[in-house]
């Protein structure tokens, strides 16, 4: 990411950053409510477009492959309130390409904690519980980098160390994580801090 | 191809069917304004077979816009969206398909149910066939160039009429030439000239309007 800037109802969110982020890396956004992580993430993510500036991805400029190798997790979960959490990872999983057997979504459901969950509406669910089947996502798709976007909030103190370790496994196993949450990690030594600061 | 079909077509076809008192609510109003119509202005059959056509299409066009809602919003307000621009397939792939299962949920109970209408409002049988033609050419570009206006409105919050007023301009050309074909039918003249305008218009949308709201939604994710 080379020098990018952002600004929202003319107030400039931040400018000229700078960021790498390579295999084996955690990084830990950090910043006040209103200091732009989250338009930041989705700067990142390609979902909204830097001010100047620009993002890339092994230096080319991001494209279907770059889609391909990401998960974002963001603020809203991307679950349809009238389907059941497995019906939602499958149709998710057939359109970003990942495997998904029935079987293999029931075994992560369950390691999730979610048993006898499965075929219920996800508007039944509890927030938690929400949070837990959006999630489900990092353990299904094969991807080099993941952006989560404040993942562990409604989760309980079990889900959030379910998710830590898989975090750590994912980097250590030369994935990419950039992530807020206004939490402190617990995790590895390959912890960055990138702190952006709320400007007037 | 797969994934799309399994992870587009299947899920919003999954998404509509579940809520089906949703599913009926425009299929209802659209009988309902439909059978008032002979009420209000008199059961005669001159009156009805003049009137006939421009209702049934005023009352699809109404209808269209009910379910138009659902197209986008859903999705954008969840967060799906966001999930369905960055799964690399090409959004203007997504687009088109989402276009498919709203003219699917939305027009083709229409077609089926359009016998019963003309029933109602009198129309003989070439005045149907016209009808019923300029329906199935017509209704599809209802959902396509809805789709635009949704695309551009989804972030918009209470802008129900807004998207009405974008496609105001495609209306009423396609209102015109269906009305006219559906004319000629009953003073058994040829309808083709309107109905190949119609597609024509069908045609350009069908090229052009998947790529406008692909674009529009990228915009409207800002």
């Amino acid at each position: 990411m080379q020098n990018v800037s952002c600004s929202k109802r003319d107030r400039i969110l931040f400018e000229n950053l700078s960021l790498q982020i390579s295999t084996g890396q955690l990084i830990h956004l950090r910043g006040p409510n209103g200091a732009g992580k989250t338009s930041l993430l989705r700067i990142i993510a390609g979902l909204s477009q830097a001010e100047q500036g620009q993002v890339l991805w092994n230096s080319r400029a991001l494209d279907t492959t770059y889609f391909k190798e990401l998960v974002y997790l963001g603020h809203k979960s991307g679950l349809t309130a009238s389907l059941s959490a497995l019906e939602n990872l499958q149709y998710w999983a057939h359109l970003h390409q990942a495997p998904c057997s029935e079987a293999l979504l029931y075994d992560l459901l369950t390691r999730l904690g979610l048993v006898g969950l499965e075929d219920l509406p996800v508007k039944f669910l509890s927030a938690g519980q929400q949070r837990r089947v959006a999630l489900a996502r990092l353990w299904l798709k094969p991807a080099r980098l993941w952006i989560l976007d404040e993942p562990f909030t409604a989760l309980d103190t079990a889900g959030i160390a379910l998710v830590e370790q898989h975090i750590n496994q994912f980097i250590d196993g030369g994935g990419a994580v950039i992530l807020t949450s206004h939490q402190p990690l617990t995790s590895s030594a390959k912890l960055q801090y990138f702190d952006l600061e709320y400007r007037l | 191809m797969s994934q799309l079909i399994k992870g587009v077509l299947q899920r919003d076809l999954a998404i509509a069917f579940n809520q089906k008192g949703e599913l009926a609510q425009p299929l209802l109003f659209l009988l309902i304004v439909v059978t008032l119509f002979p009420i209000a202005v008199g059961p005669a059959p001159e009156t009805l077979q003049r009137i006939g056509p421009g209702v049934i299409w005023v009352a699809a066009i109404l209808t269209a816009l009910l379910g138009m809602e659902r197209l986008f919003k859903q999705d954008y307000l969840d967060g799906s969206l966001e999930q369905l621009l960055l799964s690399g397939v090409p959004v203007f792939q997504i687009v088109a398909l989402k276009s498919v299962v709203h003219w699917l949920v939305c027009f083709l109970p229409l077609l089926i149910l359009s016998p019963l209408l003309a029933l109602f409002l009198h129309l003989s049988m070439p005045m149907y066939l016209a009808l019923f033609l300029s329906l199935l050419l017509g209704t599809p570009l209802l959902s396509l160039v809805g789709a635009i206006a949704m695309g551009l409105t989804v972030g918009v919050q209470k802008g129900a009429l807004l998207p009405l007023l974008l496609m105001v301009p495609v209306f009423i050309p396609l209102l015109i030439f269906a009305t006219s074909a559906v004319e000629s039918a009953a003073l058994h003249l040829s309808y083709a000239p309107q109905l190949a305008i119609i597609g024509a218009m069908l045609l350009c949308a069908l090229a052009l309007a998947p790529f406008a709201t692909a674009y529009a939604l990228k915009v409207s994710q800002h």
